[in-house]
């Protein structure tokens, strides 16, 4: 076992385009963890890591990375490698929750229900030629879409489309930043967001969080408070609210996440929920969801981070906590 | 840290005490996360920090060749001798150094400005001047000073990115008048100051970068300084010259400044940022005396004084290091990179078009047909370069078939990698565009869309 007080190495950064989303989560968790009286060490991803990493003997590493080889599965390898500790799932759950058609099938596989979708790689739109494809997609889907990478995080490159003269524009933007998109009918509803945290006693979900905006939940509405309002908990009935948690939950087994996840979910007028997507590394900034669903459930971030560090540091070592599908 | 926990703090919820009187109470139950949300003044409301801002988070990564920033490349400087003269200030001036100072700046400094102004043909009295910190609060000053909400400024197009984000703060409204390889178009700006007042607008200031613009790489020609001159008297309008690259050129003398041939109408910025080091965040205005007053008395209420420390290392780098030396040095270095600009830009990216600057340290690319500079930043990002899309430069959306390229702080071979990297992005965007068709993209103008200070 560790010490009392372990030491921990937070990762923040990264090349991606998400690393100032990153470099936010990695500085409030520090913060935090210094609190509960840990040793808080941060770290960029790059040429030093892996020396850092055996140099300092860390207890436990807290990849709070967002997008790229922070979210992809790679970070997770490496980690596993070094025969380290860290937060998170494994590298093979990592990768699978990172593409989001693959999460979606693993979800669905599991009886939880996720809005109809394609998966389109742009290349089978030169292939196919564009406008055909989009017709069939179009035509077959129905209106309204959502485009979004199938591999990225914080809304980057999402676009909401009412007509199919958008689409063009929205794939366009799509590809800008990945090189697959995926596309998903459009499901009208409460947008929630579901913490999901292990506990010594087994995986507990966070009230939900409901998000209103008066557009899309862009990036703009995500970073800039003032343009989203947020309900925690969510404004939603008993039964209602139990049935997000166990989707959570559920999808959080299914994708073996380990010590915590975020999902974000759908409540349709009937009360039927819908998965959209999940995230393996929940942002921490000041205006994300994770620490809002925390204070909801009156408990302290500080404490929280810190029984994930804990629970991170009895977790045996270079082994995915349950094989995947 | 102490024993407060940040989710008390930072995220109020449900059981986390609220500032008081902060929740209005048609939003209980709810939370914006900033509680002062309703309580920002008008002019704020456009201070949003953009997606392509969080994208040039990578851009101080060494892995990324960033030709976004207009950071000078300060390897060049004498590191050391410039330590001694300040080890030396300290130590013999310290009382001085680190008191308050005059509002209106260090007499000897003001007095050492005006020699160096002296380069560009500018006649100015030390009482003209008065020392800012940067030339960026000298532009906030006069802005101050001169623009009620809706008042009109005129600007090239495109514009200093960092001017319009304070023209915006002060609610001002900013009509761009065109450019070409000779700087502001006079024709194109007696129309525009003629169509303005017969709107009934009133235009207060007339906005330009005369020297190596930032971001066109143009300079106003000497023919036509006097023309803009003649121009805006007889508009009634005040001209503010900004000129921060003036002495970077790289052929021939200096071009007499437009304040050398007009002592009534026009207000100089200078700055020390690109010529010496942005650091010491030491620039200044020339102005004639009753707007000078105002500016003195402006300044102090902002800040009381500019920094003695700064002021002071200034001038005596200029005392004590051979400064014209050392501009030359960088001059040489700059141009160096500006060959190495246009050359990769020639090799890897013929299918644009770009200006070729005789100085400073920007070109302005014009990206082939149909491409837009501001979507297709997230796969520079991706392919490990950075550039500001024109869209920064301009208040009104435009811009987005352009690019601003800076080669002052890459070496030339990171610059010729960093051009080559941009040839595989804006091939993939063209790939893309000819798969989907051109297609035209909204861009908000009321966001902060350009890297921050500390980024290159």
């Amino acid at each position: 076992m560790s010490a009392p007080h372990p030491r921990v190495l937070v990762l923040a950064g990264g090349l991606s385009h998400e690393r100032d989303v990153s470099l936010r989560s990695g500085r409030r968790v520090a913060e935090a963890l210094r609190a509960t009286g840990c040793e808080v060490l941060v770290h960029d991803v790059d040429a030093h890591l892996i020396d850092r990493v055996r140099s300092e003997q860390p207890d436990v590493v807290w990849p709070l990375l967002h997008g790229a080889s922070g979210e992809d599965g790679s970070v997770a390898d490496v980690l596993e490698l070094l025969g380290v500790r860290f937060v998170g799932a494994g590298p093979r759950a990592t990768r699978a929750s990172w593409n989001k058609a693959v999460t979606k099938s693993i979800v669905a596989h599991a009886g939880v229900s996720t809005p109809d979708y394609v998966t389109l790689p742009q290349s089978l739109f030169s292939e196919l030629g564009a406008a055909t494809v989009l017709d069939l997609v179009v035509e077959s889907l129905g209106l309204p879409l959502v485009v979004k990478p199938a591999r990225g995080g914080s809304a980057l490159g999402v676009t909401l489309v009412r007509s199919r003269e958008d689409m063009a524009r929205a794939m366009v933007t799509c590809f800008s930043y990945d090189e697959i998109a995926l596309i998903e009918q459009a499901v009208d509803g409460t947008e929630v967001a579901v913490s999901v945290l292990a506990t010594p006693d087994g995986l507990t979900a966070l009230p939900a969080v409901e998000i209103v905006t008066d557009g899309p939940y862009d990036f703009d509405a995500r970073y800039n408070p003032g343009r989203t309002e947020y309900f925690a908990p969510a404004r939603l009935p008993d039964d209602v609210a139990r049935r997000v948690a166990e989707t959570a939950v559920a999808a959080h087994e299914a994708l073996a996440l380990r010590h915590l996840s975020r999902s974000d979910l759908i409540v349709r007028p009937d009360g039927s929920v819908e998965f959209l997507e999940v995230n393996t590394s929940p942002g921490q900034t000041e205006t994300s969801l994770f620490p809002q669903a925390v204070a909801a459930a009156d408990r302290s971030l500080a404490d929280v981070y810190r029984s994930i560090v804990d629970l991170a540091a009895a977790t045996p070592r270079r082994r995915e906590a349950a094989s995947l599908v | 840290m102490g024993d407060v926990s940040l989710d008390d703090q930072d995220v109020p919820g449900p059981g986390a005490p609220a500032p008081t009187g902060a929740v209005a109470p048609a939003q209980r139950g709810g939370t914006r996360l900033d509680p002062w949300f309703g309580a920002y003044a008008q002019r704020t409301h456009g201070m949003r920090a953009s997606e392509i801002r969080a994208l040039f988070a990578v851009a101080n990564r060494p892995e990324v060749v960033s030709l976004a920033g207009g950071m000078p490349y300060l390897e060049g400087l004498p590191l050391e001798v410039i330590a001694d003269a300040i080890q030396r200030l300290v130590t013999t001036r310290g009382t001085t150094v680190l008191q308050y100072g005059s509002g209106q700046g260090d007499e000897g400094l003001r007095e050492q400005i005006v020699e160096v102004m002296r380069l560009e043909s500018i006649d100015a009295h030390p009482d003209d001047v008065v020392v800012t910190t940067g030339s960026q609060q000298a532009l906030d000053l006069v802005t101050r000073i001169f623009i009620d909400p809706g008042d009109v400024i005129v600007a090239e197009a495109p514009s200093y990115v960092g001017a319009l984000g304070v023209f915006r703060a002060y609610q001002a409204d900013v009509v761009h008048v065109p450019i070409d390889e000779h700087g502001l178009v006079p024709e194109a700006l007696d129309e525009a100051l003629v169509r303005l007042a017969q709107q009934g607008r009133r235009v207060k200031l007339l906005y330009t970068v005369p020297n190596f613009h930032n971001p066109a790489g143009v300079s106003i020609s000497l023919e036509r300084r006097p023309q803009i001159l003649e121009i805006a008297r007889r508009h009634g309008v005040l001209v503010l010259e900004d000129n921060p690259y003036g002495l970077l050129g790289f052929d021939g003398e200096p071009l007499p400044a437009m304040r050398s041939m007009d002592d009534d109408g026009v207000l100089y910025l200078g700055s020390f940022s690109k010529t010496f080091a942005p650091g010491y965040r030491v620039g200044w205005v020339v102005a004639p005396h009753a707007v000078r007053e105002k500016l003195v008395l402006a300044s102090e209420s902002a800040i009381l004084c500019p920094s003695n420390a700064s002021q002071l290392a200034i001038s005596t780098y200029l005392t004590t290091c051979d400064w014209q030396g050392q501009i030359k040095d960088f001059r040489e270095l700059y141009r160096e990179r500006r060959d190495a600009m246009v050359g990769a830009l020639a090799k890897y990216l013929p299918q644009a078009s770009w200006t070729v600057p005789a100085g400073g340290f920007y070109t302005w690319v014009k990206l082939p047909e149909g491409l837009d500079a501001q979507s297709m930043l997230p796969r520079a990002v991706t392919n490990r370069v950075a550039y500001v899309p024109g869209t920064a430069f301009y208040a009104d959306g435009a811009g987005a078939d352009h690019m601003r390229l800076s080669f002052c702080f890459p070496t030339p071979e990171r610059i010729r990698e960093g051009v080559r990297r941009l040839a595989t992005v804006v091939n993939g965007e063209a790939d893309l565009l000819n798969i989907f068709g051109t297609t035209k993209f909204e861009h908000p103008t009321d966001d902060v869309d350009s890297p921050g200070p500390d980024l290159a």
